[in-house]
C-alpha cells in the first residue's frame, strides 16, 4: 500500500488490539450525570434550566452568545437535582448541570431531522452544527462551526478527516469508521457543500487496513471522496503532521489550517454532523476506549455525554488490579486524573488504566545530548535545548528556540534515555510566555 | 477504588524502554569483536591492558562521587565504555600503570570536573590518550609485530617496530614492506590495541546502526572525508594517494564509528553532524599528510569535540512552518 507521511515521529507499542476487533457496545446511562457547562475551547455556557426543572433528552440546558462556544444540551431525560461545580476532567472545578435519569429517554421536541443534505445552504449546515453543540472530538473540543466559518479572506480548498488515531489504545474512531462508514461520509460530504468543494480526503493510518477499505468501496460510491492510506507513526494524527502528508503544504508558525487553505476535522465529529442533520440530535453521545494494562475487559463504549468514569469502568468488569494511573486520552498527551467521578465529556476518547508497572515514573537522568528528540521532533525543533533553557527560566532563550511552536506530542520525552521530562518542562515554559504576554 | 492513590502526572505516560546504560551496554558489545581481536594478535595482555582501563575507570568514578558525597552512577556503564575506548588507544606494550593514570585522568579531570556524564566537552578516553601521549611519549608508541610474544604482566622489553601510516609517512622504518590490504583489514599490523582489525570494528559499527545507538552522517562523512582528501592530496602527487590505505589503517575505523560519534561532545543537529564528519576527516588527512605525526583521528575528534557548541548553533534545522500563509 502506497503511504503518505512526515518527516519525524515515533513508533510505540500501539496496543490497539485490546478493542479494534470489539463492536460498540451501548452503555446503559447511569441513574446520575454530571454535564460541565464547558466541554470546549472558548466561552463557559450559561445554564438555560434551573434545579428541579424537567429536561427531555436532547434538550438545550446551556449556551452562550460569544460565538466561540458552544451550546451544552442533556443526555437523558429526567429532572436537575443540582447546577454546582463539579470536577472537570481537565482538573479544575466547572459549573456543571447534575441530572437525575427518568430512564425514560423522553425525546425533546427540537430533535427533529433538520431536512435534506442536498437542498440545506452552507449557513443552514454551520447553524445545525452550532446549535448541535458540536466541537472537535479528537480532545481539544474546538467548536466545529468556528473551525467551519474561517475568515473570507482564505480560500478553502482542501477538507480533510482525520481517520489517524496514531495515539496509542484507541480504537473509537477505527470501530466508528468500520460500524458507521456512511455517516462518517455524510458528515464530510456535508463539510465540502459548506465550502462548495468537490474533493475531499480522509487520512486514515495503514494499521487499520479494515477501515481504509471499508471507507474505499463506500467513497467508490461517491464523487470526489479521496481515502489516504498514511503511514503509522506517531503523531501522524497531529493537524499539521496529518497536512503535511495529505497536501505537501506546512501550516506557518503561529497560524492556522485556514492559511493554507485546509480544514482537518475528527471521524467522530463526522458522524456527530450526520446525525445533527438527519435525525436532529445533538451531541450527547461519543464513542470511548475503554483499555490498558488494568482493565479487565477492554472494549469500546458508546457513552452518554456526563456518565461517570467508573461507570465504564465497572461495565469492563472493574480492574484486575489496583490501578496506578488513570489518563483520560491516549497515553501521548491523555490527561492522568485525580478521580473516577468525573463525567465523560465531548472530548474524551478514552479512559485508560494502567498498573503499578505501566505507570512506572522512570528517574531522571543528565541529558547526554545522544540528539534523539531532534530526530523525532515532528516540528524540527530542538527539544534539549527548549528544555534546558526552559529549566533555567530563560524563556528569552526558550522562545528563541520555538517554544511556542512546540505542539506537545511528547515524541521527544517518549524516546529520551535519560528519560527527561522535555515536553513538561516545555509546556511550562510556554505557559509561563504566554501568561507574561497577556500581562503585557 | 481509592481516588486518593492515583499518580498524576503530566503526558506523556508512556516511556521508551531504552535507557542510557542500555546504550553504553550496546556500545560495550559492539566493542567486543575488537577485543577478541586484539587477544588474537597481540596476546592475552591485550585484554589485561583492557580490563585494568576499564576497573580504573569505574573506580575512578566511584571513589570522586562519594568523596563529594554526589549519588554514585557506575550502573550506567559509560565508565566502562571510556575504559574499554581508553585501553583501545593504547600500545599493548604499555606498563599497567599507564591505563591507571590514564582512566583517572579521562574520568576525574575530563568528565567529573565538568559536571559528570552530559557535561564533559571533550570525548574522555581521547583526552586521556592525548595527555598519554603527550607525557610518555615513546611508551605510548612503542609497537609490537602481531603474534609477536610478549610478557603478559611485567614490562615489556621491545624494539618498536613501525605502524603501516609511519610506514606510509616515511618518517620511520623507511624501506620496510608495506603491509598487504587483507592485513590492514583482519588486523594483522602494529597499532594500538583496539584499532587494527577494521572487520572486527566493522562488525559492531553494523551492530551500532541497527540498534540506532549511532546515525550515518559522522563517520561516513568523515572516512569519506578522508578518503577523497588522501586521494586528492596524496602523497604520490595530486589524484594518486592511496586513499583505501589511508581508510583501512591507524584509527579512523575505530575513530570514526566509536569516538566522534560520542553523544555528549558531538552535534545534535543532522547538519552539524555532517560538518562534524567533515571537519574531523579534513584534519585527520591534514596532520597524516602534513602534519609531524603519521596519526591525527585523536587530535581531528578533540578539535571538533571543542567548536560542537558553535556547530550546533548555527545548523538550527528550518522548523516546520517557516512558509508564508497563502492568501
Amino acid at each position: 500500500m502506497k503511504t503518505l507521511t512526515f518527516k519525524g515521529g515515533i513508533h510505540p507499542g500501539d496496543h490497539k488490539s485490546a478493542t479494534s476487533q470489539k463492536k460498540i457496545e451501548t452503555l446503559k446511562a447511569p441513574e446520575r450525570l454530571i454535564i460541565p457547562l464547558q466541554q470546549h475551547i472558548g466561552a463557559p455556557c450559561e445554564p438555560l434550566v434551573s434545579v428541579g426543572d424537567e429536561v427531555k433528552m436532547g434538550q438545550k440546558i446551556a449556551e452562550s452568545k460569544a460565538f466561540v462556544s458552544a451550546p451544552v444540551h442533556a443526555s437523558v431525560s429526567g429532572k436537575v437535582i443540582g447546577i454546582e461545580p463539579m470536577l472537570h476532567p481537565n482538573g479544575s472545578k466547572v459549573l456543571s448541570v447534575i441530572i437525575e435519569n427518568d430512564g425514560k429517554d423522553t425525546l425533546h421536541e427540537s430533535v427533529v431531522p433538520k431536512g435534506d443534505l442536498e437542498k440545506l445552504t452552507p449557513k443552514e449546515i454551520i447553524d445545525i452544527i452550532r446549535e448541535a453543540g458540536i466541537v472537535g472530538m479528537g480532545g481539544a473540543g474546538f467548536p466545529t462551526h468556528v473551525k467551519l466559518s474561517p475568515p473570507s479572506d482564505k480560500k478553502i480548498e482542501y477538507v480533510i478527516i482525520n481517520g489517524a488515531e496514531c495515539e496509542p489504545y484507541l480504537t473509537s474512531d477505527h470501530r466508528v469508521m468500520l460500524e458507521t462508514p456512511e455517516d462518517v461520509i455524510y458528515g464530510l460530504k456535508a463539510i465540502m457543500k459548506i465550502f462548495g468543494l468537490n474533493k475531499g480526503y480522509i487520512g486514515i493510518e495503514d494499521n487499520k487496513p479494515d477501515a481504509i477499505e471499508v471507507l474505499r468501496k463506500y467513497a467508490s460510491q461517491e464523487k470526489g471522496i479521496e481515502i489516504v492510506a498514511l503511514k503509522t507513526k506517531y503523531p501522524q494524527g497531529a493537524e499539521k503532521q496529518l497536512i503535511q502528508a495529505i497536501t505537501g503544504r506546512e501550516v506557518p508558525s503561529g497560524g492556522l489550517p485556514a492559511d493554507v487553505g485546509v480544514v482537518v476535522n475528527n471521524i467522530d465529529t463526522c458522524t456527530a454532523i450526520a446525525r445533527a442533520i438527519k435525525t436532529g440530535m445533538p451531541l450527547i453521545r461519543r464513542i470511548v476506549t475503554v483499555s490498558g494494562s488494568a482493565v479487565k475487559d477492554p472494549k469500546n463504549y458508546s457513552v452518554r455525554i456526563g456518565t461517570p468514569f467508573h461507570v465504564l469502568f465497572e461495565q469492563s468488569g472493574g480492574f484486575t488490579e489496583e490501578p496506578a494511573k488513570i489518563i483520560m486520552g491516549g497515553p501521548m498527551m491523555g490527561i492522568a486524573q485525580f478521580s473516577v467521578d468525573v463525567p465523560v465529556v465531548k472530548g474524551t476518547s478514552a479512559l485508560l488504566a494502567f498498573t503499578k508497572q505501566e505507570a512506572k515514573l522512570w528517574e531522571e537522568k543528565p541529558c547526554i545530548r545522544c540528539g534523539k528528540c531532534v530526530q523525532v521532533c515532528p516540528l524540527h525543533l530542538l527539544p534539549l535545548y527548549m528544555s534546558a533553557y526552559a529549566r533555567k527560566d530563560d524563556l528569552e532563550k526558550a522562545e528563541k528556540y520555538h517554544v511556542l511552536d512546540c505542539c506537545e506530542c511528547g515524541s521527544c520525552s517518549f524516546i529520551c534515555p535519560s528519560k527527561r521530562h522535555l515536553v513538561q518542562s516545555i509546556r511550562l515554559a510556554k505557559q509561563a510566555i504566554i501568561a507574561h504576554r497577556q500581562k503585557n | 477504588m481509592n481516588n486518593s492513590r492515583f499518580i498524576v502526572s503530566s503526558s506523556p505516560h508512556i516511556r521508551s524502554e531504552e535507557t542510557v546504560s542500555s546504550i553504553m551496554i550496546d556500545v560495550v558489545v559492539a566493542l567486543c569483536p575488537a577485543l577478541i581481536a586484539a587477544a588474537y594478535f597481540f596476546g592475552f595482555r591485550a585484554f589485561l591492558i583492557t580490563a585494568v582501563s576499564v576497573i580504573s575507570c569505574v573506580a575512578a568514578e566511584y571513589i570522586w562521587q562519594k568523596a563529594c558525597h554526589k549519588p554514585v552512577t557506575i550502573n550506567d556503564w559509560s565508565a566502562v565504555v571510556t575504559g574499554v575506548l581508553l585501553a583501545y588507544n593504547m600500545p599493548v606494550t604499555v606498563p599497567l600503570w599507564m591505563p591507571v593514570i590514564g582512566g583517572f585522568f579521562a574520568i576525574i579531570i575530563v568528565k567529573q570536573l565538568f559536571g559528570g556524564l552530559g557535561h564533559n566537552f571533550m570525548n574522555p578516553a581521547l583526552a586521556a590518550r592525548a595527555f598519554l601521549l603527550a607525557s610518555w611519549p615513546t611508551a605510548m608508541t612503542k609497537w609490537i609485530e602481531p603474534f609477536q610474544k610478549i610478557p603478559v604482566l611485567g614490562d615489556v622489553d621491545v624494539v618498536s617496530s613501525a605502524t603501516p601510516l609511519a610506514i606510509l609517512k616515511g618518517t620511520e622504518a623507511v624501506g620496510q614492506a608495506m603491509p598487504e590490504y587483507w592485513q590492514l583489514f583482519v588486523g594483522q599490523i602494529g597499532g594500538c590495541i583496539g584499532e587494527t582489525s577494521v572487520i572486527a570494528l566493522l562488525l559492531g559499527a553494523i551492530y551500532l546502526l541497527v540498534r540506532k545507538v549511532i546515525n550515518w552522517r559522522i563517520p561516513v562523512t568523515f572516512i569519506a572525508t578522508v578518503a577523497i582528501f588522501t586521494f586528492v592530496f596524496g602523497q604520490d602527487g595530486s589524484f594518486a594517494g592511496n586513499a583505501l590505505y589511508h581508510v583501512l589503517s591507524g584509527g579512523l575505523i575505530l575513530g570514526a564509528f566509536y569516538m566522534a560519534t560520542d553523544y555528549v561532545s558531538s552535534p545534535v543537529t543532522p547538519k552539524g553532524q555532517i560538518i562534524m564528519g567533515i571537519g574531523c576527516g579534513i584534519i585527520t588527512s591534514v596532520i597524516r599528510l602534513y602534519g609531524g605525526y603519521p596519526e591525527g583521528v585523536s587530535y581531528s575528534i578533540l578539535i571538533m569535540n571543542v567548536v560542537t557548541p558553535l556547530i550546533d548553533r548555527y545548523t538550527t534545522p528550518v522548523k516546520y512552518g517557516e512558509v508564508k500563509a497563502r492568501a
